[in-house]
C-alpha cells in the first residue's frame, strides 16, 4: 500500500524545495554576460557633450562600469561608499548615467561627489540594453582585456564590495588580495 | 486604545481556539460529552473576539489612526471612506486579520449548522478548525501585528496603492478568502473522519455543501479579479498566469474534482481515498497560496511583502498541517475499501476521467508554477515559465475533459445506458460544428481549428447541459435543484469556452498617435477623438479624453477613457473607456501626452470577452442552486451507517 | 530589511507604472504580419523590472526601450529566433515567456504528455478493477440500474397528497 505514501513523500520534496526558495532572491537575474567581452561603447561626456566617452581607451586595465540615474533611490544609497572606494581603489569607474536628464546628472554629482574617471551619458538605453542592464543601480568589473568579470545588481555595500569585487580586482591587477578592506601595508 | 482593545482581543481570541481544539480532540478521543460540550460556545467566543479585532482595525482606517503603522502605511485622509475600509486587507497583516475573520465565521456556521452531526465528529470538525485558526493567529501576532503603533504618529498616511482603489478589487480578497478559507471545512471533515477512522455515504453527503458553497465563492472571487485585471490595468488582459493567480486556480480545480468525487462517494460509496485526499489536497493548495504570496519564493505582481523570515513561519506551518494531514492519509486511506463495481462507460467513470483530467490540470500548473525554483536549485540557468506554456498545458487535459462532459452529464450510474442518447448528442455535435463554423467564416471572417474546436465545444456544452432538464420537465417530472443547478452550473462552463475562444480567435489590437480630430479604425468600428479635459477627483487629478464610438453611420457609444496622478503616491493611473455589449467590448485607453495635442493611444475590439465571466457566474449560480436540494437540509446522525456495501442511493436520499 | 525597502520601492515603482508607457507612440506597421510578429514577440519577452508581465503590457522605461529593439530589429528584416537571441545573450533564458526547449526543460516541455499518460495508466486501472467487479457484485442487490441524482428515470412527479 505504498501508493497512499505517495502524496506525503511528494510534499515533503516540495518543503525542502520550497526551503531552498526561501534562501534566495527569486529578483536577481543572473548576467550571461559573464566571461564575456564587454560591448564596446562610445557616448557623450555629460561633462563635455562634445566629447566621447568610451570604454576602449581603457583597454589594458581594469575598470568599473557604475551604472546611475538621479531617479534611482538605490544610487543614492551607494553613493558614498562610491566616492570612497574612488579614493582608495587602484581601478579607475566609469559612470554610466542611464535615462537621466543631463542637467540633474550635472548637479547631482557636484552636490554629493564625483567618483568618476568619466561619465558617459546613455539617453536612448541602447548600451545599457547591450550590458544586459535591468535596473539602476549596477556595478560591472572589467578586466583588462575587455572581459566581464562580475555584475553586482542592487545598491552596493561594504561588505559585497569586499566580498565579491576586491579579491578579482586584486587578482585582475596581480597582487596578492589584502586581508582587509582598506589595510595599508 | 481601540488598537490595543483589537490587539487584547486577538489574544483573547487565539486563547478560546486553542480551547475550542483541545477540548474538541481530547473529548472526542476520551468520549466526554462534558468536554465536546466546550467546543461550540469556544467557537462563538472565538469569532465574537476575532470580529472585535478587526472591527478594532477598520475602526482605526476609518478614523485615520495614523499612529498605528499599518493604518500609516496603508491610507491616507484623502481616501473615500469606502477604500479606507478597503485598505484594511490592503495589505500582509491586514489581509492575515481578514483570513482569520473569515475562518472564524466559517467555523461559526459549521457549529450553527451542524448540530445533526455525531458530537464526536462534530467536536473533532470544530477542534480542526480551531488548530487551523490557532496557527494563523499565532503568525500574525508573532511576525504580522497590523496593531503596532507608530512612535512618533505619522501626519497623514502613505495612501492605498491607487490599483486597489476599485470596487472590484476592493471586494475581491473577502471573496476570494471566502472560497480559499471555506475549503478549510471539507478539510476539517476528512482530518475528522480519519482520526475517527470511519468514512461512509454520509460524510459525503454532510460534506458536500459545504464545499460547494466554497467553491462558488472561490469561482466569484477568481472572476472578480480577472474581471478587474482586464478593465483596470490598461491594456486589455484577463489571465497571466501569475504565480499567485495559479495558487488561487489550483485549489478551484481541485474543488470541483472534489465536489464531483463526494457525489460519486455519496451515491454509490465509491471513490472515498479520493475524496479523501481531494479534500485535503484543496485546503493544501489554498494554504500553499498563501505561503507563495507572503515568502518571496516567487516574483509576483500580488505579493505582498516578501519577508524570508515569515516565509519560514508559514513553511513550517504547512508542513505541520499538511503534513500532518497527508500522514494521516497513509495511515488511514489503505482501509477505505469498497467491493461495488461499474462499467466501462458509467457515470462513475466518466465522474472519474473527469477528476483526472483535473488533477492532471492542477498537478501541471503547480509543476509549472515550481520548476523555475527546482532549476536554480539544481543551479542550472534561470528559466521562466508563462503563458505559452501555461496554455499549451492547460489545454492539454481541458480539451479532452470538455469532450467528454458533454457526454459524461448523460451518463447513469453503473451502466452508462448511452444508446437513449448517443444520435442526439451527436447530432447536436454536428449542429455545432455547423454553427461553429458559421460563426467564424460569416462573422469574424477566418476560422482556425482550435477556434472552431472551441466554439463547437461551447456551443455543444450549451445544448448538452440543457438537454436533460428539458427533457424531463417535457415529462412532468419534478426537477430538483441537483439536477437543476448541475444543468446551470455546465452551462456556465460551455458560455465560459465560447467566451475564451472567441476573444483569444479574433481580438484586435492598435497602438498610435492620435490628436484631436482623428478616426481609428478597428474591428469595423470608428473611434473619433474628440479631445481632452481636465477632471479633479478625491485624491487625484486626471486627464479625460473623449472618443465618440460608431460603426457605419450608426452611433454606438462616447468613451471617456482617463490618466489619472494619484496626489499621494505620485502614481499614474489609466482608466479605460469600455463600451460592453452582447458580442463584444470596445476598449480605448490613453498613453503618453506625446506634445503637440498628440496622445499615445491603445485602442481594442474584444469580441465575446463578457460570457468568460458570465460563464463563471453562471456556474456559481449552479452551485448555489444544487445546494438547496432538500437532501442537504437536515443532517441525520442516526441514520444507518453502511460501509464498503453500495447501498441503494435511493434510499439513502428520500 | 533594505530587502523590504527595496522590494517596496519596487512594487511602488511598478504599481505606479501601471498606465501609460505600455501604449507605444508610434503607428504600428502597415505590413499586418510583421505587426503581428511584433505583438506575439513582445508579448512572450519578460519585462525584467517588475518582472510579471511582458514588454507588451509593462509601463516601464526599460520595457519600451526594449520594444523599439524589437521593432528596428523587425524592419532591419531579422528572424524571430534572431531577436530573441538578442534578448538572452543581454538577459539570458530568463527573459523568455517560452521556457526554450533545452535538456534541462525537457521535462516541463513533456509534462503535459507524461501527466496524462500517467493519469489514463490510472484510469485503466481503476476502471477495469471496477469493471470485473460488476460481474460479481453480490452485495449490491437492490441497487437499481440507471439512476440519476437520487431519481430513478421515469418516475411521475409526484402529487400532492389530499
Amino acid at each position: 500500500m505504498w501508493k497512499y505514501v505517495l502524496p506525503l513523500a511528494g510534499f515533503g520534496l516540495l518543503v525542502v524545495a520550497f526551503y531552498f526558495g526561501l534562501q534566495r532572491n527569486p529578483s536577481v537575474i543572473p548576467s550571461p554576460l559573464i566571461g564575456k567581452p564587454a560591448p564596446v561603447f562610445s557616448l557623450p561626456n555629460l561633462h563635455d557633450p562634445q566629447a566621447q566617452v568610451s570604454n576602449a581607451n581603457y583597454r589594458g586595465r581594469p575598470y568599473l562600469l557604475n551604472v546611475w540615474g538621479t531617479w534611482c533611490v538605490g544610487c543614492r544609497q551607494e553613493h558614498d561608499l562610491l566616492n570612497e572606494i574612488a579614493q582608495s581603489s587602484p581601478v579607475p569607474m566609469i559612470g554610466l548615467n542611464w535615462k537621466d536628464d543631463s542637467e540633474l546628472a550635472k548637479a547631482w554629482l557636484e552636490q554629493l561627489g564625483n567618483p568618476y574617471a568619466a561619465t558617459a551619458v546613455d539617453q536612448e538605453g541602447r548600451v545599457a540594453i547591450d550590458w544586459g542592464v535591468y535596473g539602476a543601480p549596477e556595478t560591472f568589473l572589467v578586466s583588462a582585456d575587455g572581459q566581464i568579470l562580475h555584475k553586482h545588481v542592487a545598491p552596493l555595500t561594504r561588505e559585497i564590495w569586499e566580498r565579491d569585487f576586491v579579491p578579482k580586482i586584486s587578482a585582475a591587477i596581480g597582487i596578492p588580495a589584502p586581508a582587509a578592506a582598506g589595510a595599508q601595508p | 486604545m481601540i488598537p490595543e482593545l483589537g490587539h487584547f482581543a486577538l489574544i483573547l481570541a487565539l486563547c478560546l481556539a486553542l480551547v475550542q481544539a483541545g477540548f474538541g480532540l481530547a473529548g472526542a478521543f476520551w468520549r466526554r460529552e462534558d468536554w465536546m460540550a466546550v467546543t461550540r460556545p469556544a467557537v462563538a467566543g472565538h469569532f465574537v473576539f476575532v470580529a472585535l479585532a478587526f472591527g478594532c482595525l477598520v475602526a482605526s482606517f476609518v478614523a485615520n489612526d495614523f499612529s498605528l503603522h499599518y493604518v500609516a502605511m496603508n491610507s491616507n485622509s484623502a481616501l473615500p471612506t469606502f477604500y479606507r475600509v478597503a485598505a484594511v486587507w490592503g495589505a500582509h497583516e491586514g489581509s492575515l486579520l481578514l483570513w482569520i475573520v473569515v475562518l472564524a465565521a466559517w467555523t461559526l456556521a459549521v457549529a450553527i449548522f451542524s448540530r445533526g452531526l455525531p458530537t464526536p465528529f462534530g467536536a473533532r470538525v470544530l477542534a480542526v478548525l480551531g488548530l487551523i485558526s490557532a496557527g494563523f493567529m499565532t503568525f500574525t501576532l508573532a511576525t504580522s501585528n497590523p496593531f503596532l503603533r507608530l512612535m512618533p504618529a505619522a501626519a497623514d498616511g502613505n495612501d492605498l496603492n491607487p490599483l486597489l482603489q476599485d470596487f472590484a478589487l476592493a471586494i475581491h480578497p473577502p471573496i476570494l478568502y471566502t472560497g480559499y478559507v471555506g475549503l478549510a471545512v471539507a478539510f476539517s471533515f476528512a482530518i475528522a473522519a480519519m482520526l475517527e477512522g470511519r468514512l461512509d455515504q454520509h460524510w459525503a453527503r454532510w460534506t458536500r455543501p459545504w464545499t460547494t458553497v466554497a467553491w462558488m465563492f472561490l469561482t466569484i472571487g477568481i472572476a472578480l479579479g480577472s474581471w478587474w485585471a482586464y478593465y483596470e490595468l490598461g491594456w486589455g488582459g484577463w489571465w497571466f498566469w501569475d504565480p499567485v493567480e495559479n495558487a488561487s486556480f489550483m485549489p478551484w480545480l481541485i474543488a470541483t474534482a472534489l465536489i464531483h468525487s463526494l457525489a460519486v462517494t455519496e451515491k454509490r460509496g465509491l471513490f472515498k481515498s479520493w475524496t479523501l485526499l481531494l479534500a485535503i489536497l484543496g485546503f493544501s493548495l489554498s494554504l500553499l497560496g498563501t505561503f507563495l504570496v507572503r515568502s518571496g519564493v516567487l516574483t509576483s505582481v500580488h505579493a505582498f511583502a516578501t519577508d524570508p523570515a515569515r516565509g519560514l513561519f508559514v513553511l513550517i506551518f504547512l508542513f505541520l498541517s499538511i503534513g500532518g494531514a497527508l500522514a494521516l492519509y497513509a495511515w488511514r486511506a489503505p482501509k477505505l475499501g469498497s467491493s461495488s463495481g461499474f462499467e466501462m462507460w458509467s457515470r462513475e467513470s466518466f465522474l472519474l476521467f473527469n477528476n483526472i483530467l483535473l488533477v492532471v490540470a492542477a498537478g501541471l500548473i503547480l509543476f509549472g508554477t515550481l520548476y523555475p525554483i527546482f532549476v536554480e536549485w539544481l543551479q542550472l540557468p534561470k528559466v521562466s515559465i508563462g503563458a505559452p506554456w501555461f496554455t499549451w498545458a492547460f489545454l492539454a487535459p481541458m480539451l479532452p475533459l470538455i469532450a467528454l462532459l458533454g457526454f459524461g452529464m448523460h451518463a447513469a450510474w453503473k451502466h452508462a445506458r448511452m444508446a437513449q442518447h448517443k444520435k442526439p448528442l451527436l447530432i447536436g455535435l454536428g449542429l455545432a460544428l455547423l454553427a461553429a463554423i458559421v460563426i467564424a467564416v460569416a462573422v469574424f471572417g477566418s476560422a482556425a481549428v482550435l477556434t472552431i474546436v472551441g466554439l463547437t465545444a461551447g456551443l455543444w456544452l450549451l445544448y448538452s447541459s440543457l438537454r436533460d432538464p428539458i427533457a424531463r420537465m417535457r415529462r412532468g417530472h419534478s426537477l430538483s435543484p441537483s439536477v437543476l443547478g448541475m444543468a446551470i452550473a455546465h452551462f456556465g462552463v460551455g458560455l465560459f469556452v465560447i467566451g475564451v475562444t472567441g476573444v483569444e480567435s479574433y481580438k484586435i489590437q492598435k497602438d498610435m498617435p492620435m490628436r484631436p480630430g482623428d478616426v481609428a479604425e478597428v474591428g469595423g468600428y470608428q473611434f473619433a477623438f474628440r479631445g481632452l479635459r481636465n477632471v479633479n477627483g478625491p485624491n487625484y487629478v486626471a486627464v479625460e479624453g473623449e472618443f465618440r464610438v460608431t460603426r457605419g453611420d450608426r452611433e454606438i457609444a462616447t468613451l471617456h477613457p482617463q490618466k489619472r496622478m494619484y496626489r499621494v503616491q505620485q502614481g499614474a493611473m489609466t482608466e479605460a473607456g469600455i463600451s460592453v455589449g452582447w458580442t463584444r467590448d470596445l476598449f480605448v485607453a490613453l498613453g503618453e501626452d506625446l506634445g503637440a495635442g498628440a496622445w499615445s493611444v491603445r485602442v481594442q475590439y474584444k469580441p465575446l470577452i463578457r460570457y468568460i465571466w458570465l460563464g463563471a457566474l453562471i456556474m456559481a449560480l449552479g452551485g448555489i442552486v444544487a445546494t438547496t436540494d432538500r437532501r442537504y437540509r437536515t443532517v441525520k446522525a442516526s441514520e444507518p451507517v453502511s460501509q464498503g456495501a453500495g447501498a441503494p442511493a435511493g434510499g439513502v436520499a428520500t | 530589511m533594505k530587502r523590504l525597502l527595496a522590494t517596496l520601492a519596487l512594487a511602488v515603482v511598478c504599481a505606479g507604472a501601471f498606465t501609460a508607457h505600455a501604449i507605444d507612440a508610434v503607428e504600428g506597421f502597415d505590413d499586418p504580419k510583421l505587426q503581428a510578429r511584433y505583438d506575439k514577440l513582445t508579448s512572450e519577452l519578460r519585462c525584467l523590472v517588475c518582472q510579471s508581465g511582458s514588454i507588451a503590457e509593462s509601463n516601464a522605461l526599460l520595457a519600451a526601450d526594449l520594444r523599439r529593439e524589437v521593432r528596428s530589429m523587425l524592419a532591419a528584416g531579422k528572424t524571430d529566433d534572431e531577436i530573441r537571441r538578442f534578448m538572452t545573450d543581454r538577459y539570458g533564458d530568463f527573459v523568455l515567456y517560452r521556457p526554450p526547449f533545452a535538456p534541462r526543460t525537457w521535462l516541463l516541455w513533456f509534462g503535459p504528455a507524461l501527466f496524462l499518460l500517467l493519469g489514463g495508466f490510472v484510469a485503466f486501472r481503476v476502471v477495469s478493477r471496477r469493471a470485473a467487479m460488476v460481474a460479481s457484485d453480490a452485495d449490491d442487490p437492490g441497487a437499481p440500474d440507471a439512476m440519476i441524482e437520487g431519481e430513478q428515470v421515469d418516475r411521475p412527479r409526484r402529487t400532492r397528497a389530499p
